[in-house]
C-alpha cells in the first residue's frame, strides 16, 4: 500500500511535519517494501490553495491514504473526494515510527477537517 | 478629480478625513456635489458618519466553474490553467474550490469537453443613496466569511462615473495589500492620513510606497498630533510628500468621532481648511499638467 506523509526532510528518518499543505516534503512510502520517495512540497510558498496542491499530489501518486498533523478544510474536501483515508501524526516524531503506528492500526483517523482554513484576507 | 483617502495603518483616521473633507465640498455651492465611495468593504464604517439614506442595493458575485461529472475526462487541464489552485481533479473527481477562485473563467476557456459550465457566486452587495448635505454615497460590503474584496472594489468603482467638476472621494480599506491598490487605482491624488508614532510612521513609508509604484501624487495628513514627532516631518520632507493637515490629539475631537458626528461638525474651522486643502491639491494637479 502506498501512503504519503508530511516531513521536515526526505526520509524515512526524517521529523513529521505537521503541516500538510505547508509540510516542507511529502514522503510517498512503500508501506510492504518500506521504499520511498520524497518530493518537495509544492505548494509550500502558495499564496492560498497549498492543501489543495498537496492533495492533488497524493492522488496523482494514487496513495491510499495521507498521515499529517493537520488537515484544513480545502486539503480535507480534495483528500476525501478522491478517496484517500487521512490520519494523524498524534505524538509520532519520526516518519518511521508514523509507518510503523499506521501498520498497527493504532494512528487516529480524521473524519471531518482538523481546523479552519486561514481567513484569507492575503489571497484578495 | 478623484482622491483616494488611505493610510496604511488602521485606525489612523481615513474615514474621519475622507467623510469630513466630502462634507466640506458639498457645502461649497459652486461645485456639483461630490460622490462618496466607501471601499472598505471588509468593514465599511463611513456611514456612520454620512448617515445615507441606502435606497439601492445589488448583489455582487464572481463567476464560479461548474463541473459536469458526465461530460469530465479527468483530463486535468482546468487544474493546470488555475493560478489559485480553485479546481483541482482527484482521481475521478474534480473539484471546485470557490473561495479560493478568483472568477478568471480560464478552467472553463481551456476545457475541451466542455464540462465547465460557469455560475454566479454572490460575495457581497453594492448599495448606494443620498447622504448628508446631498452627497452620492456608495459602498460595498462583502459577506462574512467571504475571503475577496477585490471583486466589489472593481464593481464600486466601475460605477462610478462623475460629471465634469464633480469630485470623487474614495475612502480606501487599511494596509497596502490588493484591495487597497484596487481602491487607489485610477486616483488623480492620494491623501495618507497617519498618526505620529513609529507604528503609523511604519505604515505610512508602505502607503507611499505603493503609491510611488502606481504613480500617484500623495501629500500627508497627520493625524492625532501630540507633540514633536521629528522621524515622520523628516521621512515626509525627504520622500517629497507635503504635509497638508495637522489635527491635534484632542478630547472633543475623539469624543465626537466616537458620537459618530463628522470632524467638520464638531469643529466646523475644519470646512475652510478642507475647502483650502483641496484647492491646494487641484491647483498643484493643474501645475503639473501644465509642465507636461
Amino acid at each position: 500500500m502506498k501512503i504519503v506523509l508530511s516531513t521536515t526532510s526526505p526520509g524515512l528518518d526524517s521529523t513529521t511535519d505537521p503541516r500538510f499543505g505547508r509540510g516542507a516534503y511529502l514522503l510517498v512510502v512503500d508501506t510492504e517494501t518500506m521504499r520511498w520517495e520524497a518530493r518537495p512540497n509544492p505548494g509550500v510558498n502558495a499564496s492560498g490553495g497549498a492543501g489543495i496542491q498537496a492533495a492533488q499530489f497524493v492522488a496523482d501518486q494514487k496513495a491510499d491514504a495521507a498521515i499529517s498533523g493537520d488537515f484544513g478544510p480545502h486539503a480535507f474536501n480534495a483528500l476525501q473526494a478522491a478517496g484517500i483515508a487521512m490520519y494523524l501524526y498524534g505524538d509520532c516524531r519520526t516518519a518511521d515510527e508514523a509507518v510503523k503506528r499506521f501498520k498497527a492500526g493504532t494512528l487516529e483517523r480524521v473524519g471531518a477537517a482538523t481546523r479552519a482554513e486561514c481567513d484569507g484576507a492575503h489571497h484578495a | 478629480m478623484r482622491i483616494a483617502v488611505a493610510s496604511g495603518k488602521g485606525g489612523t483616521g481615513k474615514t474621519t478625513i475622507a467623510t469630513s473633507l466630502a462634507l466640506s465640498l458639498a457645502i461649497e455651492v459652486s461645485a456639483p456635489l461630490p460622490i462618496f465611495v466607501d471601499c472598505d468593504v471588509e468593514a465599511p464604517n463611513a456611514h456612520l458618519f454620512l448617515k445615507p439614506h441606502l435606497e439601492q442595493s445589488r448583489p455582487v458575485g464572481i463567476m464560479i466553474p461548474v463541473v459536469d461529472d458526465a461530460k469530465c475526462t479527468y483530463c486535468g487541464k482546468c487544474a493546470e490553467v488555475c493560478a489559485y489552485h480553485a479546481i483541482a481533479v482527484l482521481g475521478r473527481k474534480t473539484l471546485a474550490f470557490p473561495q479560493l477562485c478568483h472568477g478568471c473563467g480560464s478552467c472553463a476557456i481551456q476545457c475541451s469537453e466542455k464540462a465547465i459550465t460557469e455560475k454566479l457566486d454572490p460575495i457581497g452587495v453594492i448599495e448606494r443613496g443620498p447622504s448628508l448635505a446631498g452627497i452620492d454615497f456608495r459602498r460595498g460590503v462583502l459577506n462574512i466569511g467571504e475571503p475577496m474584496a477585490v471583486p466589489i472594489i472593481r464593481e464600486l468603482l466601475r460605477q462610478v462615473t462623475p460629471r465634469p467638476g464633480q469630485t470623487v472621494i474614495l475612502d480606501a480599506p487599511p494596509g497596502t495589500s490588493c484591495p487597497v491598490v484596487a481602491a487607489m487605482r485610477g486616483a488623480d491624488y492620494l491623501l495618507l492620513v497617519t498618526e505620529p508614532t513609529p507604528f503609523g510612521l511604519h505604515d505610512l513609508r508602505l502607503a507611499a510606497q505603493v503609491a510611488g509604484e502606481l504613480g500617484i501624487p500623495a501629500g500627508v495628513i497627520v493625524n492625532r498630533e501630540d507633540g514633536d514627532y521629528p522621524d515622520l516631518d523628516l521621512f515626509c520632507r525627504s520622500s517629497g510628500l507635503p504635509i497638508l493637515m495637522r489635527i491635534p490629539f484632542e478630547r472633543a475631537i475623539a469624543e465626537g468621532i466616537a458620537q459618530g458626528r463628522p470632524l467638520a461638525e464638531i469643529r466646523p474651522e475644519y470646512i475652510a481648511a478642507f475647502q483650502k486643502l483641496f484647492w491646494q491639491i487641484t491647483d498643484s494637479q493643474i501645475r503639473q499638467r501644465a509642465q507636461e
